[in-house]
């Protein structure tokens, strides 16, 4: 048996020397034809435009002259432009912060209940991520209505103050930063679920017989454990937070007086409604560095998850 | 009898310790359904007050009375909405646009995800990591170069890009085709090798080996890739506001913005009932599909 294995083995092993080789060339030629949609698909519509946009910022309003660092120039000078930096940065990291908070502890309570109820709250946990969030951003919307906001109208029940919801900057920032939190944390929820559900019940069981109690388990288990995810996480949601337009565009649009604009909503009025493209491609590329860095770490936190795989 | 004795104590012991554990055990149960019921109100609250507004008629909705409780519910907003032409319009858009795009990304990412999990050429390896490198690069970032190159395009050729329902097919696959490849890669690479060495031993080309094999194996995957493409296809809301704008051309979520508030004229009742209806296709592939849902979510961010 194995006697004629080893004979059909031997026959096309010996007139193969070529055709081995010509077999790997066509496997990779293949290949290559096959990944050309997404190769042809990437090149034209998203590395072509990035670096497209590296050219448009260097042009004048009509785009017609060379103006080098000119565009970059006029937004240092302007106040909109740092308070648009400021008011980036602040929603983004404020945001991912309070999502990820958010999402640890909604992923323990969950973790703690029997199995087979979890998948239950899990569904109804889920459900903003699931909703468009234009269209959940509606909703809030008119839940902050000036004249007809219903928190107002419980507010007034409960003897508490009024506010001006969109009204008045430091409400608007919180109010943006709390739909985005709304919409972003049952994101981190599942996430973080599903790295606690891979740590091992032992590691619990020991500490709880040397005297642990819920908060050393959490401090000492579950996050080292829970790292690399906590990680990628939370990089992944600052560049889609960073580089967030449904929620800010629709909530306040940038204001009151500018002072909601992210990065994205501000070059789209510049870009789209100002009808200045080059001073809009500057703004956008100012998300570019960040983007970088987070996404130089999330590459190097997959890689090494991989290997430890 | 000792051991009879030992027995039983080590039962008395036993039902003494696991008698404390579970009274920690509910208590920690007590708890968590509080702060989960807490959590379920905030997380619920918004799609919650979008069905009590739409089932309002605009006179109760600009009365005074609790607006958490609907007094007269009607059902005049989901009538005129559906029967209005423009938000029928809206809603075939959406559906076209995202049926095409789902259709496109599918192929384009299954075959080029088989040809970079298990058909190694040159660069494939650095292909991937571009692929997952396009997957980070939001849309706010391309918007304007594209909404250039389009004019540009219609200044050399005279083909008109912008301002038409169907370029949206073309320009979502900048977001859907790099994060459908790179979720498919993921499911391709965990399928066995033996299983294509057994195909290839039978004799099976490649072609075969992707629909005999890869194919019928990742269906899970491949679910949960289409359900994320079509997620993302519906809930756009960028490129559409920035590349249409007549109202025949336009999509679902920026078709209810722009056409229903009008001026500072907010047909609330209306706005609701279109927001509801807008989110209601997703909400329904996700009460179905729950579980491919959550694992394409889970393998997409952290498959290396």
């Amino acid at each position: 048996m194995a006697d004629v294995v080893a004979r059909d083995l031997r026959v096309p092993a010996r007139s193969g020397q070529l055709t081995l080789h010509k077999f790997a060339r066509r496997k990779s030629t293949i290949a290559f034809l096959m990944a050309l949609p997404l190769i042809t698909i990437v090149l034209c519509l998203v590395v072509y435009p990035a670096f497209y946009s590296i050219h448009l910022a260097t042009l004048n309003k009509s785009m017609q002259h060379f103006v080098g660092f000119g565009n970059f120039e006029f937004l240092f000078r302007r106040n909109t432009f740092w308070m648009v930096v400021e008011q980036s940065l602040l929603f983004a990291i404020t945001a991912v912060i309070f999502k990820a908070v958010v999402g640890f502890i909604v992923a323990h309570f969950v973790h703690n209940l029997p199995a087979q109820g979890q998948r239950k709250w899990r569904g109804m946990l889920l459900i903003p991520w699931v909703i468009p969030p234009a269209m959940s951003t509606l909703a809030w919307l008119w839940l902050f209505d000036p004249s007809y906001s219903a928190f107002n109208w419980v507010f007034a029940h409960l003897g508490i103050p009024q506010v001006a919801w969109l009204g008045n900057p430091y409400w608007a920032r919180f109010c943006v930063i709390l739909v985005n939190v709304w919409v972003g944390s049952p994101f981190f929820m599942i996430m973080y679920l599903a790295a606690l559900k891979s740590v091992p019940e032992q590691l619990h069981e020991a500490a709880a017989i040397d005297g642990a109690n819920w908060l050393q388990k959490i401090w000492y288990i579950n996050l080292p454990m829970m790292r690399n995810i906590i990680q990628i996480t939370a990089l992944f949601s600052l560049i889609v937070t960073f580089a967030n337009f449904d929620i800010v565009k629709i909530l306040t649009n940038g204001g009151p007086v500018d002072q909601t604009h992210v990065f994205a909503t501000w070059a789209f009025t510049l870009a789209i409604w100002g009808n200045d493209i080059p001073l809009g491609a500057s703004v956008s590329l100012f998300m570019a560095p960040i983007l970088a860095i987070a996404a130089f770490f999330i590459l190097r936190n997959v890689r090494r998850r991989g290997n430890e795989a | 009898m000792t051991t009879a004795t030992a027995e039983a104590a080590a039962g008395q012991v036993g039902r003494a310790r696991y008698g404390s554990i579970s009274r920690g055990r509910r208590r920690a149960l007590f708890w968590s359904y509080f702060f989960l019921i807490l959590f379920v109100i905030f997380f619920l609250t918004p799609p919650v007050y979008m069905f009590i507004t739409s089932l309002k008629s605009s006179a109760e909705i600009s009365a005074a009375t609790n607006p958490w409780w609907v007094y007269h519910p009607t059902l005049s907003n989901y009538i005129d909405l559906l029967t209005q032409n423009q938000f029928l319009i809206f809603f075939r858009n959406s559906a076209i646009v995202s049926v095409c795009v789902v259709s496109i990304t599918m192929v384009v990412s299954i075959f080029a995800a088989f040809a970079l999990a298990r058909m190694r050429f040159w660069g494939s390896a650095t292909l991937a990591t571009g692929v997952f490198l396009t997957y980070l690069i939001p849309e706010s970032l391309l918007f304007i170069p594209l909404f250039k190159t389009f004019a540009y395009i219609h200044d050399k050729t005279g083909i008109e890009l912008i301002n038409h329902w169907w370029v949206l097919i073309i320009l979502y696959p900048t977001l859907t085709v790099p994060f459908a490849t790179w979720l498919m890669i993921g499911y391709f690479s965990s399928i066995p090798k033996e299983l294509d060495e057994a195909a290839l031993i039978d004799g099976a080309g490649y072609m075969q080996m992707l629909t005999r094999i890869f194919i019928p194996v990742a269906i899970p995957g491949i679910i949960a890739a289409m359900i994320f493409t079509f997620t993302v296809s519906w809930a756009n809301f960028l490129y559409p506001l920035a590349f249409t704008t007549s109202a025949d051309q336009l999509v679902l979520p920026v078709g209810i913005v722009t056409t229903l508030i009008r001026g500072d004229v907010y047909a609330w009742g209306q706005i609701m009932t279109g927001a509801l209806l807008g989110a209601a296709p997703p909400l329904i592939i996700y009460a179905f599909l729950m579980d491919y849902y959550i694992s394409g979510l889970t393998a997409g961010a952290t498959k290396g």
